[in-house]
């Protein structure tokens, strides 16, 4: 064992991230940060009602949809898989609610039946077709952020804003907050006192499957960076931690990005170690929990499998 | 429940399940092999690697069947998820112990961490203001990403037998060995040893731990083999459904028989069954498709169980259920055009044997076509009969029992709520209404005493006494108008 885990080197694992190939670095690092942000302020939102495993569940259970919406349209344009993924995040909610509801069998149980189910039909889907889909599916599973393109860059007017999948992460960031921004007062209510925001006549149920939409859009966005089965780290890991630390919402909310910020730069380290060992152990341990630990996914070789589904896609910015 | 229903109605589920299941591997038919040549070989049980998948799958539906029964009436069911998600990074270590997937290290590995991530999530929960969802998610990740990453360590390693450590996230049942399967058989005969033996007192602390702690039990100790165990089945189906989806085997199989039973030890044995033909179901598409990731395929078969239990449970069952309320609507809707009839009858104060179709349609005000689709249903339930034109309702004697009755159970209710509840006259219809479809005989028996067998409701209607809604025979209300003589 000890001898793949080689001694640190701060120069290499410190230093020279930031100052070798520091362009291309610096996007990765942006769009660590902006899937990170999107996840952890509505992963704020989750804490609040309970319903963090919700948020692990519809994680899990868009493969299908994503799987689907790429089988039908064979190709891997960004609109249709966003679609799917996000018919997908509805119809697990649904389908949570159809089970607890018409039957005795409580919520908990209904979360682990129908998103099990559905990963079950997503992870099917991808090892049948494997042949006919370009689907990595490890790359699906785990997410892999070094493999987020670099081109082609997004030009608006002349201008150039970046690579696409950062531009359109940072779309869905942007679109979050506007969200969460619009509909603050009944978000806050409705989380907190379900009772109240219905005699207010705050739509309560068009709030929670608002969420869940907006979740599932999150979710799928995320995925080429995180994969299916770690997005509950950043939705939950950052609310926690920021949950520990206030009492009021806003400030929860604003600790969430300072938290995500810091897990990203920890993915730095992470990188860098990966780059050299393969491997990554914990080290320097600091607040931000293991975070660190999901950025720093250590590569499985480009050559291995095919990767498409983490390449850069029509963006959804061509659409507007 | 008694035991008979059960029996046919699971063993129908079943059939139904295998068919379903046998349609879909025929879509997805990638193997070279002929589906039907596999499926020959499944069931010739030729190959020793497919008997000890085959065995495996077994076993593992039964470890995961018995425990997730209690985890699923102790509503654990996501401590469950993160539980088989947390011993990942023990697996690992095990692994990397002497680099073989040597069986015991891995179990070893594998309840330390399991047993690590539960009390991670009650000191999480006991010290901070993070709730239990929260903390579970947040163990479920941490664990499964030190997991992935010591697991791609071993993955990078220059030498080493490395090969399967991969197929514990999805499992692949043809992967068993000999060895496996032993061990598996072991903790497998220890896990029901321990439940058989620890039964009662598993079964008092899930449904009542208050009790069960009064009783001296203790409780707390009781989670933790519970925890213990549960690290053990997830040992046990690590091989062949990975990681990733234990849960639904856990979780899915309980829940159907949790449908279908209201007992414990019946569910207990259900849910086994359940885990047992899904873990078969597994192993068998999975070789009919050529080693196809068996974890999906088992969770798949679970999931048809379940949704066979969702749809036709007898008694849980969706469409039971929706059968039962549409049954009952239609009854209330039967009692009420009765009631309607006597209504119209008693205004005439019983002097006509039958009552005009017009005069009940204006007496219900609805249009005639309703009234008459009725009326229909009471001829069709021979409550009623119609004269030759059609124009006149004629009860049965039956019909007569039951408007009897329902304007009893109304007068007497609405005389009970005025009486004993003090609340004024013109406010106790609607709730009558509503009770008189569900007074049974002797709650009736207990209001005519508790009223002294009052003859006028509080809007000074006759009550129908017992023995007019129990006289056989139409004439009977005519010649002794009801509620006029006798009680005087």
């Amino acid at each position: 064992v000890k001898e793949l885990v080689p001694p640190f080197d701060f120069q290499a694992v410190v230093v020279e991230t930031w100052t070798e190939n520091g362009a291309s670095y610096g996007w990765i690092a942006l769009m660590a940060f902006l899937v990170a942000a999107a996840c952890g302020l509505v992963g704020n939102f989750l804490v609040l009602r309970r319903m963090s495993l919700v948020g692990d569940a519809i994680s899990h259970s868009v493969l299908p949809g994503l799987a689907g919406a790429f089988l039908l349209t064979q190709n891997r344009g960004s609109f249709p898989m966003f679609l799917g993924a996000l018919a997908a995040g509805v119809v697990t909610t649904v389908l949570i609610a159809a089970i607890h509801r018409r039957t005795r069998v409580k919520e908990d149980a209904a979360i682990g039946i129908v998103f099990t189910t559905l990963f079950a039909i997503g992870v099917l889907m991808i090892a049948i077709f494997a042949d006919r889909v370009d689907l990595d599916a490890d790359c699906v599973l785990y997410g892999e952020l070094s493999f987020v393109g670099l081109e082609p860059q997004v030009r608006v007017g002349g201008w150039t804003l970046g690579p696409e999948p950062v531009v359109r992460m940072g779309a869905v960031l942007a679109l979050t907050v506007v969200l969460l921004m619009a509909f603050y007062k009944e978000l806050l209510v409705s989380s907190f006192d379900g009772g109240l925001a219905k005699s207010l006549g705050i739509r309560v149920n068009g709030i929670h499957y608002g969420l869940m939409a907006l979740l599932s859009a999150i979710v799928v966005s995320a995925f080429e960076s995180v994969g299916a089965i770690l997005v509950i780290a950043m939705l939950i890991l950052p609310a926690a931690t920021a949950r520990l630390l206030a009492d009021r919402l806003p400030v929860m909310l604003a600790l969430t990005i300072v938290v995500d910020h810091c897990s990203c730069s920890c993915f730095g380290i992470g990188r860098a170690a990966s780059r050299r060992v393969a491997g990554l152990l914990d080290r320097g341990c600091d607040g931000c929990e293991w975070s660190r630990v999901i950025y720093a996914r250590v590569d499985i070789q480009p050559d291995s499998g095919p990767v498409e589904i983490c390449d850069p896609a029509p963006a959804f910015l061509d659409w507007g | 429940m008694p035991g008979r229903p059960v029996l046919p109605w699971w063993v129908f589920v079943l059939l139904a399940s295998f068919s379903v299941e046998a349609e879909a591997a025929k879509v997805s038919d990638i193997s070279p092999a002929s589906i039907g040549e596999q499926a020959v070989r499944f069931f010739s049980m030729q190959d020793t690697s497919l008997r000890y998948a085959l065995l495996g799958s077994i076993l593992l539906g039964i470890t995961c069947g018995v425990l997730g029964s209690f985890l699923v009436v102790r509503r654990l069911a996501l401590v469950g998820d993160a539980l088989s998600h947390a011993v990942l990074p023990g697996v690992t270590l095990g692994f990397l112990w002497n680099m073989t997937k040597d069986p015991a290290a891995i179990f070893i590995g594998a309840v330390i961490s399991g047993l690590l991530g539960t009390f991670l999530v009650g000191c999480i929960t006991r010290t901070t203001k993070i709730k239990e969802d929260a903390a579970l998610g947040i163990v479920l990740a941490s664990f499964f990403a030190v997991g992935l990453c010591l697991m791609s360590l071993i993955q990078h390693l220059p030498t080493g037998n490395k090969s399967g450590i991969e197929k514990f996230l999805f499992g692949q049942a043809a992967a068993i060995s000999a060895d496996d399967l032993r061990f598996m058989a072991i903790v497998t005969v220890i896990t029901l040893g321990l439940v058989a033996a620890l039964y009662k007192e598993l079964l008092t602390s899930s449904f009542d731990p208050g009790f069960a702690a009064s009783l001296g039990l203790p409780t707390k100790l009781l989670h933790h083999v519970l925890m213990f165990l549960l690290s053990a089945a997830v040992v046990v189906a690590l091989q062949a459904v990975g990681v990733v989806l234990v849960s639904a085997m856990l979780i899915t199989p309980a829940a159907a028989a949790f449908l279908l039973t209201d007992r414990m030890h019946r569910m207990v044995l259900l849910a086994a069954v359940f885990g047992l033909s899904a873990g078969v179901m597994g192993a068998f598409f999975s070789f009919l498709g050529n080693n196809l990731v068996t974890g999906p395929l088992m969770v798949l078969g679970a999931s048809t169980v379940f949704a066979g239990a969702y749809f036709f449970g007898p008694r849980h069952g969706v469409i039971a259920r929706w059968w039962r309320q549409y049954s009952r609507a239609a009854r209330i809707q039967r009692e009420n055009t009765l009631k309607a009839i006597y209504h119209v009858l008693e205004r005439g104060e019983f002097t006509e044997e039958g009552v005009g179709v017009q005069s009940l349609a204006e007496h219900r005000r609805e249009t005639l076509p309703e009234v008459e689709q009725q009326v229909r249903t009471l001829l069709h339930h021979d409550l009623a009969t119609l004269n030759v034109l059609g124009d006149t309702v004629y009860l049965t004697p039956l019909g007569w029992q039951r408007a009897s009755e329902i304007v009893r159970n109304h007068r007497l209710w609405e005389l009970y709520l005025t009486n004993a509840a003090e609340i004024a006259p013109d406010h106790v219809h609607e709730d009558a209404e509503k009770i008189e479809h569900v007074l049974g005989e002797d709650v009736v028996r207990e209001l005519e005493r508790r009223l002294n067998h009052a003859t006028l409701d509080p809007h000074g209607r006759n009550i129908p006494a017992i023995r007019d809604v129990h006289t056989r025979g139409r004439t009977a209300p005519r010649t002794v108008p009801s509620g006029y003589g006798g009680r005087t």
